[in-house]
């Protein structure tokens, strides 16, 4: 019975795809990503700083050779230029709830 | 059954009274009109303050804390700005490699006319502030336009702010639909959050002014731009508008736009109006 969580984790593991190290190409596509949704956040001239900071570390992981820190830094600036174009949408009327009338 | 009808008679009655009464209102607040917009900026901080004598709005965050005032009051027996001051009287009068001066491209020689600016300006279509008029001067006579954000703009504008002081701000809005969508794009642009702070000018300068926010205390919006250009103990320096539009963007993380953008332009020319009637104070100092 001691014996049966230590094999069912063993179990488990084995079972579960291991995790792999993100590559070149999973960077470029993550950064790829997240380059197209910073333009549309900057195209409605709503960009970040913090988008352009998470681009930037991106691409200095990649030249780096640290593709897992690059994919994480790509994930991180498309939420973030997500989180802007949302916000733009959502300003456009909701702007109107803090005027002085 | 019969008070069943009666019932829902009496509510589809109320209803329609109460659409009729708020629809003209929903039409009113989506038609432009600055005066009624002016009218109701300025009440809101006569009411918010009402200890603040009303030109004493554009004193900032001195109006708002009496600490401050006395400290300031005493700064300005040697203020910051007088070299900035002394910079631009000198450029101002020094003419252009053609011969030509800065006066030959204002009304009245460019003396005590800053609180006309910004205004809209017909012909193009859209606002003209006196920083970029000033740089429009210099390229008309063959020399190269100044940073917005930098000394020679700041020194300038301080010199035609000081020939200035105490007159009132004097912003007209044209019988021109472009001036009015104008205004309305820079109300716009100060009540809408951007940034990952997620703040609005208004955030600031509308519902928070005299509080702080970190070690400093929040001027009301209200005549905010009658004192530029300042001199900031935090910047080390003189900053002219388009820097402090600048630097507000950056503080809510949002990417600033470039200096004299439309949406600056048109922010500018909001906030100005709604400030007629109080006087120019600027060169400023802010901590």
């Amino acid at each position: 019975m001691k014996l049966s969580l230590p094999l069912a984790m063993l179990l488990v593991f084995s079972l579960a795809p291991a995790a792999r190290a993100a590559n070149e190409a999973d960077y470029k596509a993550a950064y790829a990503t997240a380059e197209a949704a910073s333009k549309e956040a900057a195209g409605m001239r709503n960009q970040w700083t913090v988008t352009v900071s998470a681009l930037a570390a991106a691409r200095k992981a990649a030249d780096g050779g640290d593709f897992d820190r690059a994919v994480a830094a790509s994930k991180e600036a498309e939420a973030l230029a997500k989180a802007s174009i949302f916000q733009a949408i959502s300003e456009k009327e909701a702007w109107k709830a803090m005027e002085i009338r | 059954m019969r008070a069943r009808s009666a019932l829902l008679l009496g509510s589809l009655g109320a209803a329609l009274v109460a659409f009729a009464l708020t629809s003209p209102r929903v039409v009113a607040a989506d038609k432009v009109d600055p005066v009624a917009d002016a009218k109701a900026f300025r009440n809101f901080f006569f009411q918010k303050f009402p200890d603040v004598k009303h030109e004493d709005f554009v004193n900032g965050p001195y109006s708002m804390n009496e600490d401050m005032k006395r400290q300031w009051q005493e700064k300005e027996e040697f203020p910051p700005y007088e070299f900035a001051l002394d910079a631009g009287k000198e450029m101002f009068s020094t003419p252009f490699k053609n011969g030509k001066t800065y006066a030959d491209c204002f009304p009245n020689g460019g003396i005590g006319i800053r609180q006309t600016y910004p205004y809209f300006d017909e012909k193009e279509g859209k606002v003209v502030t006196l920083e970029l008029a000033l740089n429009r001067c210099r390229e008309a006579n063959g020399e190269a336009p100044y940073s917005y954000v930098k000394d020679e703009m700041a020194s300038l504008t301080a010199y035609m702010a000081f020939t200035s002081r105490g007159k009132p701000m004097d912003i007209r809005i044209p019988d021109d639909p472009r001036a009015l969508a104008a205004f309305e794009n820079g109300k716009r642009y100060f009540y809408t959050r951007r940034g990952q702070m997620n703040f609005s000018c208004a955030s600031c300068h509308v519902q928070s002014p005299g509080e702080r926010i970190r070690a400093e205390i929040l001027a009301p919006a209200l005549g905010i731009l009658n004192a530029m250009p300042i001199y900031r103990s935090e910047w080390s320096g003189m900053g002219t508008t388009s820097r402090r539009f600048v630097t507000c963007n950056s503080q809510t993380r949002a990417v600033p736009l470039e200096p004299q953008a439309d949406e600056y332009r048109d922010v500018e020319y909001f906030l100005s109006y709604v400030a007629n009637g109080l006087p120019i104070s600027g060169p400023g100092a802010r901590p």
